[in-house]
């Protein structure tokens, strides 16, 4: 072994950052416009009045369809803002449900506890979230590798203990805390106004793919991306690996509480299980099912991972699954062991995730046109 | 002077119960740096096939020697799920780190979802021999004896496991292979029999500690093996990875300082003292009590 080993962070694999490849082509031209097709889509989503059975419950405008649609894109921008830890800079952190949780709970007991107004609530649950990525991304960031992720799920396990035992009884314990809507603006309150969560929802979205491409693609970017790829080189160029992941670690612990300020609203409340480590994981798994590093890869993951798991239920439960023997229809019920068992299938076959599976088709594509001609 | 007898024996047992967890996590870690987030699910499976045994396997039963044969398969079953398990899915992935930890994340969670889908998410009486129901008086203290048997097992669990690395020439080659694993493939030893081998036996210490975790707590549930996964990885931190011997001086800290502070402060100050004992260990000495330098 000629390779030296290094003992840092197990990142991703190398990848050149899709902001900084040429599309080419038609199909290259067209497919700068397909996000803005998929934005069109999703703003006149609400007023369609469509039925797809088997997909959806209810028409598409419809309060239960929207609220699973909002909360599919809350975690679609979870799942892009924890790339940027990631796939796009390779930290690999166990904990990020905490600054989730720390949006969610702050919101919550500063409207429905200490009796603030949204528009000063929001903006303290945010502020607060960030300062506490800040702040304990100071600590793990000591640390590198695997200790850095055993250090932020420690971290992460002190808030779910937190939440958990109702210290204060500020949490509401193993029960939650449901959201006092006198606190609210009249838009937001009611099943009546569930299209305007999925417009603050859509926001969120966008706001944060436009945050997370703006820093890839720029100076600091490229450091992030060189810090994933050797952290080493970083550090002989001059520039201090340690501020960098910090400024990484509290922008993706600051846009996950901003997640959270609205997850909450969509909610109506906080639950102590999104405190808990699998909310992590299950990012993680979002993240590499999409595509770790990819423009569109962890939003597809995040989108598709929480409708799955929404529907998988009602899939487990329905009377094909039922039919089958006991041995197949029972785990098949639990929406977790089905994702779980498509992701380790995912790591083996498809590496890089949902956002490979493009430029592997059209590979085979032209190998198929082009018949005997070998492709480079 | 009783209570600090008896938390210091139930701390010595909780110790135990992180150790039996930790001990295989450590070495899988340091031998072949898979953090291994299924080793939950080893415990997970030895509880549930020890509780299976006990009631269906003929010649096993809750009590004297059919408990013995329960516990044995219980055992057997962890082992041959975490040799599996690295035969099957971290042997094809060697030296890509992350890809064997997302697998391992994978596991955990389909694997957990399998046990609750088999036997239900609700807790289960765990059938127990009747003696680890009483109590034992020890100065005056009354502990429980399902604490002591605990301490008993992982004290012979350590002992065995510090045996085999000094006198064996696997454990020789483990031991090399956590010092510089490099150097001991350059010597043409293949490394990769010691990872199943570290795999084995780390499933069978996280299948005992399921099997008498649950004669501990008296009942057996899926989701047992997170909530004590994550403490075990903080002693695997604090003692250093890969160090067998760390883990052992770190899982009687941490065993003992969350019994003393939940019982003199409030309920659950105690894992935060845990976390907080995490944070200043890696603050003073990031490699932890006895381990090698993690960073380079």
């Amino acid at each position: 072994m000629t390779e030296v080993k290094s003992p840092e962070v197990p990142a991703p694999p190398a990848a050149v950052p899709s902001e900084l490849i040429e599309e080419s082509g038609r199909w290259g031209r067209l497919r700068r416009f397909l996000p803005l097709v998929a934005l069109a889509v999703a703003l006149i989503l609400p007023y369609s009045t469509l039925h797809l059975p088997g997909i959806f419950e209810g028409a598409l405008n419809s309060p239960g369809t929207l609220q699973l649609l909002a909360v599919c894109l809350i975690f679609g921008g979870l799942a892009a803002g924890y790339d940027l830890l990631f796939g796009r800079t390779g930290m690999l952190s166990f904990g990020h449900a905490l600054y989730f949780a720390a949006g969610v709970y702050g919101t919550d007991i500063l409207i429905t506890r200490v009796g603030l107004p949204l528009w000063q609530a929001a903006p303290l649950a945010i502020v607060g979230g960030t300062i506490l990525a800040g702040l304990l991304g100071a600590v793990a960031l000591r640390t590198v590798g695997i200790a850095f992720a055993m250090v932020t799920l420690a971290f992460a396990q002190v808030g779910a203990i937190l939440v958990a035992r109702d210290f204060g009884g500020l949490t509401g314990g193993e029960e939650g805390l449901p959201l006092d809507v006198a606190g609210l603006p009249d838009g937001l309150v009611g099943v009546a106004n569930t299209v305007n969560l999925y417009w603050l929802a859509l926001a969120y979205l966008v706001v944060v793919v436009l945050v997370v491409h703006r820093v890839s693609g720029s100076p600091t970017g490229r450091v992030l991306a060189g810090l994933r790829d050797d952290e080493r080189r970083i550090g002989v160029l001059g520039l201090d690996p340690y501020r960098f992941k910090l400024v990484a670690f509290t922008l993706a612990g600051g846009l996950a509480a901003a997640g959270g300020v609205v997850y909450c609203l969509i909610v109506g409340g906080a639950s102590p299980h999104i405190t808990g480590s699998e909310l992590t994981l299950s990012l993680l798994v979002m993240v590499v099912l999409g595509g770790p590093g990819t423009r569109w890869g962890p939003v597809l993951g995040g989108i598709l991972y929480m409708y799955l798991d929404h529907r998988l239920v009602s899939f487990g439960t329905s009377d094909a699954v039922d039919a089958l023997p006991a041995f197949l229809s029972r785990p098949l019920s639990e929406p977790l062991f089905v994702l779980g068992t498509i992701f380790i299938l995912a790591v083996y076959f498809f590496p890089g995730g949902l956002a490979s599976l493009a430029p592997r088709l059209s590979l085979l594509r032209d190998t198929l046109r082009l018949g005997t001609r070998r492709q480079g | 002077m009783d209570a600090i007898i008896l938390l210091t024996l139930t701390g010595l047992g909780l110790a135990a119960l992180y150790f039996l967890v930790a001990s295989g996590l450590s070495l899988v870690f340091g031998l072949a740096d898979v953090l291994n987030f299924a080793h939950g699910l080893f415990l997970g499976v030895g509880a549930y096939a020890t509780w299976w045994a006990a009631g269906n396997l003929p010649g096993a039963g809750p009590d004297g020697l059919g408990f013995v044969v329960a516990v044995a398969f219980g055992v057997a079953a962890g082992t041959l799920m975490a040799v599996l398990v690295e035969l099957v899915l971290i042997r094809p992935l060697y030296s890509r780190t992350i890809e064997q930890v997302l697998v391992t994340v994978g596991l955990s969670l389909a694997g957990v979802a399998l046990l609750q889908a088999t036997w239900g998410a609700d807790a289960r009486p765990f059938p127990r021999p009747a003696w680890t129901r009483e109590v034992t008086s020890i100065f005056g203290a009354q502990v429980p004896n399902g604490g002591l048997l605990l301490i008993v097992a992982a004290t012979l669990v350590l002992g065995g496991i510090l045996a085999f690395l000094r006198w064996t020439r696997y454990g020789l080659i483990i031991r090399a292979g956590v010092e510089n694993r490099e150097m001991v493939t350059a010597l043409g030893i293949d490394v990769r029999k010691a990872f199943t081998l570290v795999f084995a036996i780390g499933g069978a210490a996280a299948a005992l500690a399921g099997a008498l975790g649950s004669v501990y707590f008296g009942t057996v549930s899926p989701q047992q093996g997170g909530s004590l996964l994550i403490f075990a990885f903080i002693v695997v931190v604090i003692g250093g990875m890969g160090s067998v011997v760390g883990s052992a001086y770190a899982a009687v800290a941490v065993g003992l300082l969350q019994q003393f502070v939940n019982y003199y402060g409030t309920s659950g100050l105690g894992d935060i003292c845990v976390v907080a004992l995490l944070a200043v260990v890696l603050l003073l000495r990031p490699q932890g009590i006895a381990g090698k330098a993690v960073t380079a």
